[in-house]
């Protein structure tokens, strides 16, 4: 799946996760930037989520930034889901 | 029942330590607009994954005449919650709309017509007007609420503490409950910090014939359990009448005398629902 333009979702209150993401050139692969108030602990788990979405909606080219504030991992999975549905235009019902 | 916003992780994770009877999940009102695809997203989400203990969890779709409806219960029909809420329900025809796009959904999934509930809300004059044949629609319609907010607003009139403009409305869709034998709930009290109003204004929707309230703040809950509860002589007197209403059946008398009042089939109806709502089985005594 294609990145065609820039997205967001999430927030950056307590429990949540502000997700960016903004489309690179073609076979630049995956630019990810995380920074978390639970970075020592939960760093690696929160890599690992996004690079498993990324996956499951086969993107190779990418640029995403993630501030979380210690958000669930069903939250990061809304967040990811949400910003990357926008990003591909493949979220119908709503108002930007 | 606890509105909880549905684009709030940190409320929608915690909505099962407060003790609510049952949780509303909001994907209306309580969503801004350019938040609907996340708050829809986040709230299949939890549902999922969240334990909220005993909690009946209902969600609040938007309306099907917005862009927003029909992808709201796509999302969340499959996921079978106890109940959805819909908003602003005002004839027949709508709600004949709305549960063939639930069933086909449900069709689609291979899942049951009869296990997840209707909560319609009447919030506009003509949904006062029709509130009857809206209650009595369908076997899947279980509650009916007012809410206040949007009728005041549709009514075109101030929304007062007293609730005066909208009491006929209240009584109305309480009637049309009672007589269709469903819950209805009542709207919400919007001043968090006045707990002596929300205590009138539940005294008073208890003593009209809701059986329930809604709130928005996890703080306003006890007041309205504390109205709710039978008390403990409440609860010994029920039971006293109940265990002579089983001795006195057993002997045939319908009706009979206790401390020299009469009991008959209403005051044992009423003294049956005092004992459900203690939660005390009825065959224990």
């Amino acid at each position: 799946m294609e990145i065609l333009k820039k997205s967001q979702s999430g927030s950056f209150e307590s429990s949540d996760i502000i997700i960016l993401i903004e489309p690179v050139e073609p076979n630049s692969g995956r630019n990810i930037d995380i920074d978390s108030s639970v970075m020592l602990e939960y760093g690696d788990t929160i890599k690992a989520l996004i690079t498993s979405k990324l996956d499951s909606y086969n993107i190779s080219d990418i640029h995403l930034i993630a501030k979380d504030k210690g958000a669930l991992e069903l939250t990061i999975n809304a967040r990811l889901e949400t910003a990357i549905k926008r990003a591909c235009n493949i979220q119908k019902a709503t108002m930007h | 029942m606890l509105y909880i916003p549905g684009n709030n992780p940190a409320m929608l994770q915690q909505g099962g330590i407060y003790g609510a009877d049952s949780l509303l999940l909001d994907l209306e009102d309580a969503v801004a607009l350019n938040q609907k695809d996340a708050a829809r997203i986040l709230v299949r989400n939890m549902i999922k994954s969240i334990d909220y203990y005993n909690a009946e969890i209902c969600v609040r779709v938007n309306h099907i005449d917005t862009p927003f409806g029909l992808e709201d219960l796509e999302e969340i029909v499959p996921l079978q919650p106890d109940a959805i809420r819909f908003p602003k329900t005002e004839s027949v025809e709508e709600l004949t709309n709305l549960i063939k796009i639930i069933e086909s959904i449900e069709d689609k999934h291979g899942l049951p017509h009869n296990k997840m509930t209707l909560h319609l809300m009447i919030e506009t004059a003509l949904g006062v007007q029709n509130v009857f044949d809206i209650a009595k629609f369908s076997k899947r319609v279980d509650a009916i609420t007012i809410g206040g907010q949007d009728l005041t607003a549709d009514m075109n009139i101030k929304s007062t503490k007293d609730g005066s403009g909208i009491d006929f409305a209240r009584k109305m869709i309480v009637m049309a409950a009672k007589a269709n034998k469903i819950d209805v709930i009542d709207t919400v009290f919007v001043d968090v910090n006045d707990e002596e109003g929300l205590r009138l204004e539940t005294e008073y929707a208890k003593q009209i014939g809701f059986t329930g309230k809604a709130v928005i703040n996890p703080r306003q809950i006890d007041i309205i359990h504390e109205i709710y509860m039978p008390t403990d002589p409440e609860i010994r007197k029920a039971y006293r009448i109940i265990k002579e209403f089983k001795k006195n059946k057993k002997l045939g008398i319908g009706v009979f005398a206790i401390d020299g009042k009469m009991i008959d089939a209403p005051i044992v109806t009423r003294a049956t629902h005092v004992l459900e709502l203690a939660q005390i089985d009825l065959d224990t005594i």
